[in-house]
């Protein structure tokens, strides 16, 4: 029995240097990246890994500004506009669209349900080139529409909204409602939609967050670079004007990433509990 | 479930709440989808097309298609680079999540600061890829990167990583690996801690210890969302695109060229083949979707083959009662 346990506690303590390295692993490239944003080009030449910060930030800032296109506020803002544009579409609809397949008996609900569950495994990517060429053709590139306008149908937020709706939705609830002479509509704006106020709240920071992330649709779509998101901006960085610059180069990947650190160091126990009711919804 | 309130019909609403959905589906899904379709059957390949949208169905319809799987050399190339990254990252990342979700999901003898390691080993998988590919081509660089730096300091040679086809392959499918284990890891451990706890425990009466309850009860009944799991990662793998487009440019000469670069490379700059980017973008299409059906049949028949047993097992127990009486 002895024996054993000390086997165990060997494997145990094998258990947790693996997950030490791992942990390691998650921290050491982003910490390198803002060590090195705030160091010069020569020092960074010299020895490429440093623990200690040095004093060329905001030599690195005006670097960055000075040399070309890279704009972080700018893709910031665009960035803001279109994930904010799309969380807050896929949201109101995908949870409209929700109600009307739980709260409602149609003839059509169920070859609707099962027309979205076989459309959810449709890769975007798929039918991107023929969207870009209508896009181009309607005049429509360089504009943020495009962009945020397809949200409205979102085939996995319906999903994940119809399950969160079936759970909870009282029935009492929308019938008291209609009581008080409430339309349909109001009901689900003033009572329905408050309700589900914690699947929101979740679904919104993956939304957001893969909305923020894309690369493929928008590269096609926005041509001019004051109207790049964040993942177009850093993009520009492998251009040969800042080849050279590697100070400056850490320093806009730190930009890229400082909003999404925020919001993950914020809320990631709500992020990490979303994740996993991924895994239960089988 | 609500249907007539005081013998009034409310399925109207069911119907009126779904247009937003399906017209914006038509517009922005089900349209482009079929235009791309269409391009892939046509001579659409240059800049009058694309200026004076002028084009037209090809003699040979499949002509485009059959160049693509039979002919085009860098297609293929990219086919077998997107397959090669995708295998090679998805096993040991499958792997490690299946051992890290038995660990942290051990019953006794548990891991201390759990909460800390799910939240680190997540986080890069919410990191912009763009910025991450970026980042390590950095940390790659040569000879005065990160990497070789330590590589120096431990008294290697340095190495031009982004000159040699496998090591710029093999960075890719760490990024990859790295980017996703903590997913996976999660969803396993939801995985887990949705499995009835009575077969844990009544394997402890017996004596089974972690390792054998790993493969006899938490493997098996995980089969189902391994299976999901493979399907999502199909998807995700075989449109792989931000990493291999800003990790090395799709080289060194083209061997970490995906698909989705492959298909992207074909409308850039003064390029204009829409034709051969339609075209492969339905290959792949088709590939996604043989791939996910093929795992979804298999899950159907198990299930339904279980279902069949079950009820036959019944059967003959109510017979074998009826029997005894």
């Amino acid at each position: 029995m002895a024996e054993k346990t000390a086997v165990a506690r060997i494997v145990k303590m094998f258990i947790y240097l693996l997950l030490i390295i791992l942990a390691a692993m998650s921290i050491f490239p982003f910490f390198i990246m803002l060590v090195n944003a705030t160091r010069s080009t020569p020092q960074i030449q010299q020895q490429a890994v440093s623990l200690i910060p040095s004093s060329f930030l905001l030599n690195n800032m005006r670097l960055l500004s000075d040399r070309g296109a890279f704009d972080a506020l700018l893709g910031f803002r665009n960035s803001i506009i279109i994930a904010g544009g799309t969380t807050v579409l896929s949201l109101y609809f995908s949870s409209l669209t929700a109600y009307a397949l739980t709260a409602y008996k149609w003839r059509l609900r169920q070859g609707f349900f099962t027309f979205i569950m076989a459309v959810m495994m449709i890769p975007g990517l798929v039918g991107a080139i023929g969207y870009a060429r209508l896009v181009w053709q309607f005049e429509l590139t360089n504009n943020f529409l495009p962009l945020i306008l397809p949200a409205v149908a979102a085939p996995t937020i319906v999903f994940f909204m119809r399950q969160y709706l079936i759970a909870t939705l009282s029935i009492d609830i929308v019938n008291s409602g209609r009581v008080d002479g409430a339309n349909e509509f109001r009901i689900f704006n003033q009572i329905v939609l408050p309700m589900m106020k914690p699947a929101v709240a979740t679904q919104a920071i993956f939304i957001f967050v893969a909305s923020w992330n894309t690369l493929f649709l928008p590269r096609l779509l926005l041509i001019n670079t004051d109207m790049f998101t964040m993942p177009l901006m850093v993009g520009l960085l492998n251009a040969d004007i800042y080849r050279t610059e590697f100070g400056a180069i850490y320093l806009a990947l730190s930009l890229s990433i400082l909003p999404l650190f925020v919001l993950y160091f914020a809320l990631s126990r709500y992020i990490i509990a979303g994740v996993q009711l991924g895994g239960v919804k089988e | 479930m609500v249907k007539r309130h005081k013998g009034v019909s409310y399925a109207k609403w069911g119907y009126i709440f779904s247009i937003p959905f399906a017209v914006a589906f038509l517009i922005f899904t089900l349209y482009p989808l079929a235009y791309t379709a269409l391009l892939g059957f046509t001579d659409f390949d240059n800049i009058a097309a694309f200026m004076a949208n002028e084009f037209r169905i090809l003699d040979n319809p499949f002509e485009n298609f059959q160049h693509l799987l039979f002919e085009n050399q860098l297609f293929r190339l990219s086919m077998f680079n997107t397959f090669v990254i995708w295998i090679l990252n998805f096993i040991p990342q499958m792997t490690l999540a299946l051992a890290l979700a038995a660990w942290f999901t051990r019953r006794r003898n548990k891991f201390r600061g759990q909460a800390t390691f799910k939240m680190l080993f997540y986080m890069p998988n919410i990191i912009t890829a763009a910025s991450l590919a970026i980042l390590f081509s950095a940390l790659f660089m040569h000879p005065i990167g990160p990497i070789n730096s330590l590589l120096q300091t431990l008294g290697f040679d340095w190495v031009n990583f982004t000159d040699r086809p496998w090591a710029s392959r093999l960075i890719i499918v760490f990024i990859q690996f790295w980017m996703w284990y903590g997913y996976t890891m999660l969803i396993m451990i939801a995985g887990v801690l949705g499995l009835n706890p009575e077969m844990y425990e009544s394997s402890e009466i017996d004596g089974a210890n972690g390792v054998k309850q790993f493969f006899f009860i938490t493997l098996p009944n995980l089969k189902s969302i391994i299976l999901f799991m493979l399907v999502t990662s199909i998807v995700g793998g075989l449109g792989m695109f931000d990493i291999p487009l800003l990790f090395n440019d799709g080289g060194p000469v083209n061997t970490t060229t995906t698909m989705a670069v492959f298909i992207a490379r074909q409308i850039q700059g003064n390029v204009w083949r829409y034709n051969i980017a339609s075209a492969a973008s339905m290959i792949m299409f088709a590939m996604v979707a043989i791939l996910s059906v093929g795992v979804f049949h298999m899950l159907r028949d198990k299930d339904a083959v279980r279902l069949r047993k079950e009820e036959k097992a019944l059967r003959r127990s109510i017979k074998a009662e009826g029997g005894a009486k």
